[in-house]
């Protein structure tokens, strides 16, 4: 991926800074309603997580996957296996288990479908997660179709003193926070990366990038896995946020809600699904408080920007940044 | 033939069928170090039927083909090209939204060991670069480095094909109709770097426009419905007989 353009990169960089100050003049713009709109935010950045995690595959790698919920819902039901039922659970244990399990679980689903392509590929993706939708769905262990309660929230210690208090809504809005910039920055040194150049090249034209000597199999299927990876670990949070997990988290519904982020943002861009999130959630709050049909509402607002913006909304971004730094060069 | 010419890529009765059809039919060739060697035929005489068993692109259904004496028959085709034995493709295939010198240093990058390499920026591999450098000033387009691929006209793309595939440090170049769908203009353009290449590397050459192959290749095989009909120096074959009737044309009046 090539380099933002330098007054794109400027308008990103302050809307960060914004959204990092949220928690400090929230109370102050928003007085009635602050502490929804903190949750609200820190479950859309998780989502963002998810929508970027799912940029890799399908914008840049070109693998459409219609069961990346999957990933997403086995990091969630992890921690809620893991926790103990009254007491917290080790953060520095929980989490790297639960990234090793969905790492694993990923490279094993990318292993059985990365042979197949297009429609196939999804077919193939879709099966593997409802298999993981029906598996929860139905298994007493893990709570059947009620789901999973997490009663506790993990500790985070550093030599017996608690360093970050997960319960507190704004620590954890830091910690969404931390993750949202910290997943697209690794994700950007990925791409950079000659892994990176190799996928983003497969995504173009897979069959000229095994002409010139690579083996595309490989790096869709290490993409694959980091891709799953990265949307365990937001499943992971968000089962922290709310306590809870359901197999809804695992379903194709929510694979297909990830991918429209990723559309409406943009794909390919990993800024834009970021985006994209934020859109399509807070679209769908302002919607919902409007009507009860708000899905009517919904669909035409994705048609429109689809139509509108057909490279979604970080392509066109893009485009007028690009347009505009060409002009202050003076080209 | 005067010493002891190396044998550089050999392909031993090699057979393709599509199931009834025979699309190569038990090929014997021998590619001999930096030589220049054309294969001419009429359409469907499998030509690039040839050049995909020959690059890995296809497995055959028989027979076998040996680079430096190796087998390295049903070889994938990515391992085909890391061996040495680079491909350019009869429709341009180069990566449109990429700029020249990512097209080239990509290409170049597969001669790393190995692309599992996550952290440090892919632009900061020196060799790498050199190597796309020098491939670009190849194939003459150091003028373009960053151009996007796909805003260059189609007799460039068509270069920078072939540069792709010389960035990939190759010994043997298949080239796969170079000059198809070029005007004249871009055509005298590319044989001249053909010719030029020709210098440096063993060149496999399938191409349609004759003018161009009595110009650059040595050696001149003609196949027809898949068998080798005659091969030998070009000077020979443009007389042969059999030749001319099965593919130039009854007379000698073309040329």
């Amino acid at each position: 991926m090539s380099r933002l353009p330098r007054s794109l990169a400027v308008v990103l960089t302050l809307s960060v800074v914004l959204l990092a100050l949220y928690p400090v003049f929230g109370q102050v713009v928003f007085p009635n309603k602050h502490a929804f709109l903190m949750q609200k935010l820190t479950g859309i950045m998780i989502m963002a997580v998810m929508a970027m995690s799912l940029d890799l595959l399908v914008g840049v790698a070109g693998l459409v996957s219609l069961g990346h919920a999957a990933f997403f819902g086995l990091g969630g039901y992890m921690l809620a296996m893991l926790s103990p039922e009254y007491a917290a659970a080790n953060l520095w244990l929980v989490l790297p288990a639960t990234l090793i399990a969905v790492a694993f679980a990923a490279a094993i689903v990318g292993y059985l479908s990365i042979r197949t392509s297009g429609i196939y590929f999804i077919m193939v993706t879709l099966a593997f997660g409802q298999m993981g939708f029906y598996f929860f769905n139905d298994s007493k262990f893990a709570g059947g179709s009620d789901g999973a309660y997490i009663m506790v929230k993990p500790a985070v210690e550093i030599l017996g003193v608690s360093v970050l208090n997960l319960g507190d809504k704004r620590t954890l809005y830091y910690v969404g926070f931390g993750t949202l910039v910290g997943v697209y920055l690794l994700l950007r040194v990925l791409l950079a990366s000659p892994f990176g150049r190799v996928v983003s090249a497969i995504g173009v034209n897979e069959n000229r990038v095994r002409g010139l000597g690579f083996d595309p199999v490989v790096y869709k299927l290490v993409a694959f896995t980091i891709g799953g990876t990265i949307a365990g670990l937001a499943g992971f949070l968000a089962a922290i946020q709310y306590g809870f997990v359901n197999p809804a988290t695992l379903s194709w519904h929510h694979s297909g809600e990830a991918l429209v982020m990723v559309i409406l943002g943009g794909m390919g861009t990993l800024f834009g699904p970021a985006i994209g999130a934020f859109v399509f959630e807070l679209a769908r709050m302002g919607f919902e408080a409007m009507t009860d049909h708000w899905l009517l509402p919904m669909g035409a607002m994705i048609i429109a920007i689809v139509l509108v913006l057909p490279k979604g909304i970080g392509g066109f971004l893009l485009q007028v940044f690009s347009a505009r730094s060409k002009v202050e060069d003076g080209q | 033939m005067t010493g002891e010419p190396k044998v550089v890529l050999e392909t031993r009765g090699l057979t393709k069928s599509f199931g009834g059809l025979v699309a190569v039919n038990s090929a014997n060739y021998r590619f001999v170090e930096r030589q220049a060697h054309a294969i001419i035929g009429p359409n469907g005489a499998g030509k690039s039927t040839f050049v995909n068993l020959l690059t890995g692109h296809f497995p055959p259904t028989g027979g076998e083909i040996l680079f430096k004496g190796q087998q390295i028959t049903g070889f994938p085709a990515h391992k085909v090209s890391r061996l040495g034995v680079g491909r350019s493709y009869q429709k341009t295939n180069v990566f449109p939204v990429f700029s020249c010198f990512e097209n080239c240093r990509l290409a170049a990058q597969a001669q790393l060991p190995s692309s599992m390499r996550f952290l440090r920026p892919a632009g900061r591999y020196k060799e790498v670069n050199e190597q796309a450098d020098r491939a670009l000033a190849l194939c003459g387009l150091g003028s373009r480095r960053d151009r996007v691929a796909g805003t260059m006209s189609y007799g460039e793309q068509r270069q920078l094909e072939i540069g792709m595939v010389l960035a990939t440090n190759p010994e043997v170049l298949v080239l796969d109709e170079p000059l198809a769908g070029m005007g004249k203009e871009e055509s005298e353009k590319m044989v001249g770097l053909l010719k030029d290449l020709a210098r440096h590397f063993t060149l496999i050459l399938i191409e349609h426009d004759m003018d161009a192959v009595f110009s650059i290749a040595e050696v001149l095989t003609v196949m027809v419905n898949g068998t080798v009909l005659e091969s030998g120096p070009v000077e020979i074959i443009r007389a042969s007989k059999a030749v001319q009737d099965a593919y130039l044309g009854d007379g000698a009046e073309a040329y």
